[in-house]
């Protein structure tokens, strides 16, 4: 009965593999993408360029019908335009990196609308806004993991400005000129995973599963490796059991991960040993010192 | 070589009203530089524009051999994101960033050298502390274990000893001490008169540009003081371009 339930279908159905293979790859790159969002007080930055992908992804389906390739290339490129717009603004002017990425991210939008309802067709749209990552191909899943790889190599090599970025910015800038390019290069990096998750979560839901482990992980962890750490994990955990959530049910897969995170993060919320709520209730007697 | 600062008639400032007018002068290599005036006579900015995070409106601050990473600057109020789950080691590790750069390990060398920048600040012990658990006055011996890391050539301080207790600033100004005694040229903004006459060899006194540079006996006088005070604060915004250059206490 539970390996009916948990295995079985990974094991008789090709696309459920599939489905889990992406789901793994989707994890390792975005989830610590999320945990630096949070870090930087960038939450809703992720949300905001999952709007400004939207007209690329559109443009790309229009032109070349449901190509993962052309909306893909149509996702970056609008994004990385709205994305290096808004920080360079942002760093130049006195406008806010929030108030410049969202005068950004409306144009772009806009746009990508406009160009819409100039085509006229938006029958599969549906299609692009939630995704469908039971119906994954190989050459969609490599390009999923291929993006994934390079998330973590670049991440890798931004790492510590990055965090030095986050902390200590005025520090960074008299050490190194490399704040600006890390930031934006980070930039870069949520919307290749955004674009990364649009076949599987679709693109409004994408930004998902970055920020709810990174919320989870708040509640697990006081350091950044730890937070990480257990961000890919609780990323993983929730795309495969909203994968046999969805097989079971018939809710979608994309909404079926998500909710599956949302619950793991109301549980860290309640249970989570950082300032969790129950943890706060019950604090246990001060120490001596 | 010889690290000096020379000021040209630098004008620092912000949307073309200057903080810091026509300053003319230079900090010869090693020199043990207190900077006083009034609040707003332009101490950070003219600090901002000596470790180049702001530029000057115009005239120029020539660092001659000096790269940006030989000045090892410590904020007034430093933006930094206590709430970020950062480790004081850690923390004061990034003071290596030139010799680890981007990538570069931390070694068993570099753990022990961390180890005694934090043993000299009395932080021993706090190694795996979170930094949003610190006190201020730990915050400040910790930033000043990062600038002793940095091992740069030029050192500037803004309000180092604000709002910390007396041992605190006992403690750091020995450490002021040491890098002035080691070569190094140390800037510090400063307002406890006492402190700048019983340990400061040479005063910059502003207000908006130089009132009074030199040995500080000469600079601290009752008479440049009560100048320094009468500055205006405030800019002026139907203020005409600035064509007299050598006029200093016209500010804006």
């Amino acid at each position: 009965m539970i390996y009916d339930t948990l295995i079985a279908p990974f094991v008789e159905y090709e696309f459920m593999r599939r489905a889990l293979a992406a789901v793994i790859a989707l994890a390792l790159g975005g989830a610590p993408i999320g945990v630096f969002l949070m870090l930087r007080r960038m939450s809703l930055v992720g949300d905001a360029m999952a709007h400004a992908i939207l007209p690329g992804a559109a443009t790309g389906f229009l032109l070349s019908g449901l190509n993962l390739f052309a909306m893909t290339a149509g996702g970056l490129i609008a994004g990385f335009a709205v994305a290096i717009l808004a920080g360079v603004v942002a760093r130049t002017t006195d406008l806010k990196e929030d108030a410049s990425l969202a005068t950004f991210y409306l144009a772009s939008l806009a746009l990508g609308v406009t160009i819409v309802s100039m085509r006229g067709t938006n029958i599969d749209l549906l299609h692009v806004l939630f995704g469908n990552i039971l119906a994954m191909d190989d050459p969609t899943l490599l390009v999923v993991a291929f993006n994934a790889t390079i998330t973590l190599i670049v991440l890798a090599v931004i790492y510590r400005p990055l965090v030095v970025e986050s902390v200590d910015p005025v520090f960074l800038r008299t050490v190194s000129r490399a704040g600006t390019p890390a930031h934006l290069v980070f930039l870069a990096l949520v919307v290749v995973n955004l674009v990364n998750g649009f076949q599987a979560l679709g693109t409004l839901l994408a930004v998902g599963l970055m920020i709810l482990p990174a919320g989870i992980a708040r509640f697990w962890s006081r350091d950044i490796t730890g937070m990480i750490c257990i961000a890919v994990v609780s990323a993983i955990m929730a795309g495969y059991a909203g994968l046999v959530l969805s097989f079971q049910t018939r809710i979608p897969s994309g909404p079926a991960i998500i909710l599956v995170a949302a619950a793991l993060y109301i549980g860290s919320i309640l249970f989570g040993n950082v300032r969790g709520l129950v943890r706060q209730m019950f604090p246990g007697r001060h120490l001596e010192a | 070589m010889a690290a000096r600062l020379q000021f040209r008639d630098v004008t620092l400032g912000y949307d073309r009203h200057p903080a810091v007018h026509h300053l003319n002068g230079e900090v010869a290599p090693g020199a043990l530089l207190a900077v006083v005036g009034p609040n707003g006579a332009g101490k950070s900015t003219l600090f901002r524009g000596i470790v180049g995070i702001l530029k000057p409106l115009s005239g120029k601050i020539v660092a001659g051999d000096l790269d940006f990473r030989d000045i090892a600057y410590l904020p007034q109020t430093a933006e930094i994101d206590r709430s970020f789950p950062i480790s004081v080691f850690d923390f004061v590790g990034t003071g290596l960033w030139r010799q680890t750069g981007f990538f570069g390990g931390i070694g068993k060398e570099a753990r022990k050298r961390i180890a005694l920048a934090l043993a000299s600040v009395g932080l021993s012990g706090f190694e795996s502390r979170t930094i949003g658990t610190l006190s201020g006055g730990q915050m400040q011996r910790m930033l000043f274990a990062r600038v002793l890391l940095q091992d740069a050539r030029v050192v500037v301080l803004d309000e180092p000893f604000n709002a910390v207790d007396a041992k605190t600033s006992a403690d750091l100004l020995a450490l002021v001490k040491r890098w002035h005694a080691e070569q190094r040229t140390v800037l510090a903004a400063l307002h406890d008169m006492e402190l700048v006459r019983a340990n400061f060899p040479e005063t910059l006194l502003m207000a908006r540009g130089e009132v009074a540079w030199g040995a500080t006996a000469e600079v601290l006088t009752v008479e440049n003081l009560a100048q320094a005070r009468r500055m205006c604060e405030a800019f002026d915004d139907s203020a005409a371009a600035c064509v007299v250059e050598d006029s200093p206490s016209q500010a804006a």
